[in-house]
C-alpha cells in the first residue's frame, strides 16, 4: 500500500514536469484563430474546470481521490473520460504480455534443459550464442525487421492486431481467429529477450543441481538418465524460475509498449507516447499508474505461486 | 584451447598453484582463457577507437547535406590494379510513378578511393573520394550513412559509459551506506529501490524524456538522457553492493580493524570497498548494453537525443516506417553496430564475471 502511494506521487510529479501544459498551447491556438484575447475567458473557464489553477499538492489530492473511485479525469486530447479510453487497451496489453510470458517459459525451459544436459557440446554452444543474440537484440528492431520480412513474403503489412475487415467489427469467431493470426508476431517479439535470459538461467540452475549428491544417488540406484533429469533435477531447478517471474514482468511490459508503437498495436504503448508528447497529463498519469499497478499485482501473484509450489517458503 | 596453452607461460601456471600470483594477475589469466571475451574486448576497443577518431575515420562530416543525392543506395567498392579501390559514378533517373529520383551506377565514370584524402577544408580523412562515394548509401538529406554511423557511435557508445559511471557512483555510495549503517537508513534506501523497480522502465524513460525542455542544447539533452537512464538503473547495483558489504561487515578482518581503532571511513574505503570492486566492474559491464539500448529506444521514439546531434537511435528513427524501409532498406543498417556492440558487451561481461572469481572452479 505505501508502495502504491509512492508510485502515484512519483507518477503525478513526472507528468507535471514538462513546462507549460496542454492549455497553454490551446490558448495559443485560440489566439491565432480569433486574433484577440476575448477567448481568454474561455480558456480561463477550461483551466477552472480542470483545476489547473490549484497548487500542485491539491491537484494531486483531487486526482488521487478520483483515481481510487475509478474516476481518472478527462483527456485533453480526446475530449473524453480517460476511463473510456484505456480499458480495452489495457486488456490487449495484458493479452500480449501474458501470451509472451507463456511463450517465454514454454520455449526457455526445454531449451535450457537441453542445453544443460548437452553441456559443452556444439549444440550447447550454438544455443548459448543464440541466447546471447536474443538477449542483445532490441525488441523494436526485431519488430521492424519482422515486419519488413513479412511484407516481402506475404505482401501484406502486419500492422495492428486486426485486418481492416474486422477493425471495429463486433466480436465473432472470425474476428477471434483474425486476432490470433496477428497476435503471434508481437507475442514472440516481446518474448524473445526474456526467453533468451531465462534459458541461460535454467541452464545454470540445472547444471548446479545436476552436480549435487542426491542426483548422483539417483544415478547410482540405476535410474535412467531421463528419469534422473526429469524427476529429480528439473523439479528442483525450476523453482527459482518462478521467483524470476515477478522480475521478468517489467521487461515484458516495457517491451510490449515499444513493440506496440512500432507495430501499431492498440495497447497502452502508442497512446502513452502520444499523451506524453501532447502533455495530456491525466491520460499519461493514469497509464503510468496502471502499468505500475499491473507490475505490483504481477509480483504479488508470483510470490503466491512460489509459496504454493515450494512449501518451504513462508512469509512472516 | 590450444591458443591458451601457447600464450600462458608454464612458470605462471606453477606460480598460480603455489599462490604467488596477485588477485589481478589471476583474473587476467582467467579472462584470457575465454575466447569470446577476448574477441569482444578487441571489437569494443576497435569501435571506441573509430568513434573517438570519427573526424578522421569518417569519409565525410556527419551533417554534410547534399540535396541532389538523396536516398542513394549503397555503392559497391571495386578494385582494379590500374585504379586501386574505386566506386562507379552515379546516374539519376526519375521514377515515372513516384516521381522520385532514383540512382543507378554509371559505368563510364570511376571515382578512385584515396587514402589520407585531403578535403576542401584541408582536413585529412582516412579514406574518401573526390566523387560521391557512399558505401552505405545516403539518407533523406543526402548525408553519408557510414559517416553518420561513425559519428553516432560517439553519442551512443559514450552515453552508456557515462550513464553506467553515474549509476556506479550512486549505487555504490548508497549501497555501502545501506549495508554499513543498516537501521532506518537501510530501510529507507531499500524502499526507494523497491519503488523505482516497480515502474516498467521504458514507459518511465519515455515520461522523463518527454519532460526534457525543448529549448535545451544538444549537450544538455545528452546529459539529461544520461541522468534519466542512470536514475532508474542504480538500484540493482546498490542492492548487490549492499549484499557484499553486509557479508564483509561482520567478518574477522573488519572486526580486527574496528578493534584496532579504525574509523568508519577507513574501514569502508580500505576494507569493504576493495572486496566489491570486481563485482562492480562486472555489473557495470553488463549494465552498459542496457543503457545503449535504452538510448536507442528513446531516440527511436523521438524522446531522446535530438538532431542535429546524431546517435544510432536518431538514425534508426528514420527507418521507423515500413514504407520507408521497403524503398530504402539500407536505412536499417545502423541496427548492425547496435547489435554488435551490445552482444560484445554481454560476452565481455560474462567473461569478466567468470574471471572475477578466480578462486572458484
Amino acid at each position: 500500500m505505501p508502495t502504491l502511494l509512492a508510485i502515484s506521487i512519483i507518477s503525478f510529479i513526472i507528468i507535471q514536469l514538462p513546462q507549460g501544459d496542454y492549455l497553454d498551447r490551446e490558448i495559443q491556438r485560440l489566439e491565432e484563430e480569433f486574433g484577440d484575447s476575448s477567448s481568454l475567458a474561455q480558456v480561463e473557464e477550461l483551466r477552472e474546470r480542470y483545476g489547473l489553477n490549484e497548487p500542485l499538492w491539491k491537484r494531486y489530492l483531487i486526482w488521487i481521490s478520483g483515481f481510487v473511485r475509478g474516476n481518472f479525469g478527462e483527456s485533453f486530447e480526446y475530449k473524453r473520460e480517460v476511463n473510456e479510453l484505456i480499458w480495452d487497451r489495457i486488456a490487449f496489453t495484458l493479452l500480449i504480455s501474458i501470451g509472451s510470458l507463456i511463450f517465454t517459459y514454454v520455449v526457455a525451459i526445454p531449451l535450457g534443459i537441453y542445453s544443460a544436459t548437452h553441456q559443452y557440446q556444439w549444440s550447447d554452444h550454438f544455443l548459448t550464442f543464440l541466447s546471447f543474440v536474443g538477449m542483445s537484440i532490441p525488441a523494436f528492431l526485431l519488430a521492424l525487421s519482422l515486419m519488413v520480412f513479412a511484407f516481402d513474403i506475404f505482401g501484406v503489412p502486419l500492422f495492428g492486431l486486426f485486418s481492416a475487415y474486422y477493425e471495429g467489427a463486433p466480436w465473432t469467431w472470425g474476428k477471434l481467429n483474425d486476432l490470433i493470426k496477428h497476435l503471434w508476431i508481437p507475442v514472440i517479439v516481446v518474448g524473445i529477450n526474456g526467453t533468451a535470459s531465462l534459458m541461460r538461467i535454467m541452464r545454470g540452475n540445472l547444471l548446479d543441481v545436476l552436480g549435487q549428491p542426491f542426483v548422483q544417488t539417483a544415478r547410482a540406484k540405476g535410474l535412467k538418465e531421463t528419469v534422473v533429469v526429469a524427476k529429480h533435477a528439473v523439479r528442483i531447478a525450476i523453482n527459482p524460475l518462478i521467483s524470476i517471474l515477478g522480475m521478468s514482468l517489467p521487461g515484458i511490459l516495457s517491451g510490449s509498449a515499444i513493440v506496440s508503437i512500432v507495430l501499431g498495436l492498440p495497447t497502452v504503448g502508442p497512446i502513452l507516447l502520444n499523451s506524453l508528447l501532447n502533455e495530456d497529463i491525466y491520460l499519461a498519469g493514469t497509464l503510468i499508474m496502471m502499468l505500475s499497478l499491473l507490475l505490483v499485482i504481477g509480483n504479488l501473484l508470483a510470490d503466491i505461486a512460489l509459496a504454493w509450489v515450494d512449501p518451504r517458503i513462508r512469509y512472516e | 584451447m590450444n591458443k591458451t596453452q601457447s600464450t600462458t607461460d608454464p612458470s605462471i601456471e606453477t606460480a598460480a598453484e603455489i599462490g604467488q600470483l596477485s588477485y589481478r594477475q589471476l583474473i587476467w589469466q582467467r579472462f584470457q582463457k575465454n575466447r569470446m571475451g577476448v574477441i569482444s574486448g578487441a571489437v569494443l576497443i576497435l569501435f571506441y577507437a573509430l568513434a573517438i577518431g570519427a573526424d578522421f575515420f569518417a569519409p565525410y562530416h556527419y551533417n554534410e547535406i547534399n540535396m541532389r543525392l538523396r536516398h542513394v543506395p549503397p555503392q559497391r567498392l571495386h578494385f582494379s590494379f590500374k585504379d586501386g579501390f574505386y566506386v562507379y559514378g552515379l546516374k539519376s533517373v526519375r521514377n515515372p510513378e513516384s516521381l522520385e529520383l532514383e540512382f543507378t551506377r554509371d559505368m563510364t565514370q570511376r571515382h578512385p578511393v584515396e587514402f589520407f584524402f585531403k578535403d576542401t577544408d584541408g582536413k585529412r580523412h582516412f579514406f574518401s573520394s573526390a566523387g560521391p562515394m557512399f558505401l552505405l548509401g545516403t539518407d533523406r538529406m543526402g548525408r553519408d550513412l557510414l559517416s553518420r554511423i561513425m559519428y553516432g557511435a560517439r553519442v551512443s557508445m559514450t552515453l552508456g559509459l557515462v550513464g553506467v559511471f553515474l549509476s556506479i557512483i550512486l549505487g555504490s555510495v548508497l549501497g555501502t551506506i545501506s549495508g554499513y549503517w543498516g537501521g532506518w537508513v537501510d530501510n529507507l534506501i531499500q524502499r526507494v529501490i523497491e519503488i523505482l523497480s516497480a515502474f516498467p522502465d521504458i514507459p518511465l524513460w519515455m515520461a522523463l524524456g518527454a519532460a526534457l525542455p525543448p529549448g535545451w542544447s544538444s549537450i544538455q539533452i545528452y546529459f539529461g538522457i544520461t541522468v534519466i537512464l542512470s536514475i532508474i538503473r542504480w538500484g540493482g547495483l546498490a542492492r548487490q553492493v549492499r549484499g557484499k558489504v553486509l557479508a564483509y561487515r561482520e567478518s574477522d578482518f573488519v572486526m580486527a580493524a574496528r578493534a584496532a581503532g579504525a574509523g568508519h571511513w577507513h574501514i569502508i574505503t580500505k576494507h569493504l570497498m576493495p572486496g566489491c570492486y570486481s563485482h562492480i566492474i562486472v555489473i557495470a559491464t553488463l549494465a552498459i548494453p542496457g543503457m545503449i539500448l535504452g538510448e536507442t529506444a528513446l531516440s527511436f521514439l523521438g524522446l531522446g537525443i535530438r538532431p542535429p546531434m546524431t546517435s544510432w537511435g536518431v538514425l534508426l528513427e528514420e527507418a521507423q516506417r515500413v514504407t520507408v524501409l521497403l524503398h530504402y532498406p539500407w536505412l536499417i543498417f545502423p541496427a548492425v553496430p547496435v547489435l554488435v556492440v551490445v552482444i560484445a558487451f554481454n560476452f565481455l561481461g560474462d567473461a569478466l564475471r567468470d574471471a572475477a572469481d578466480p578462486y572458484s572452479d
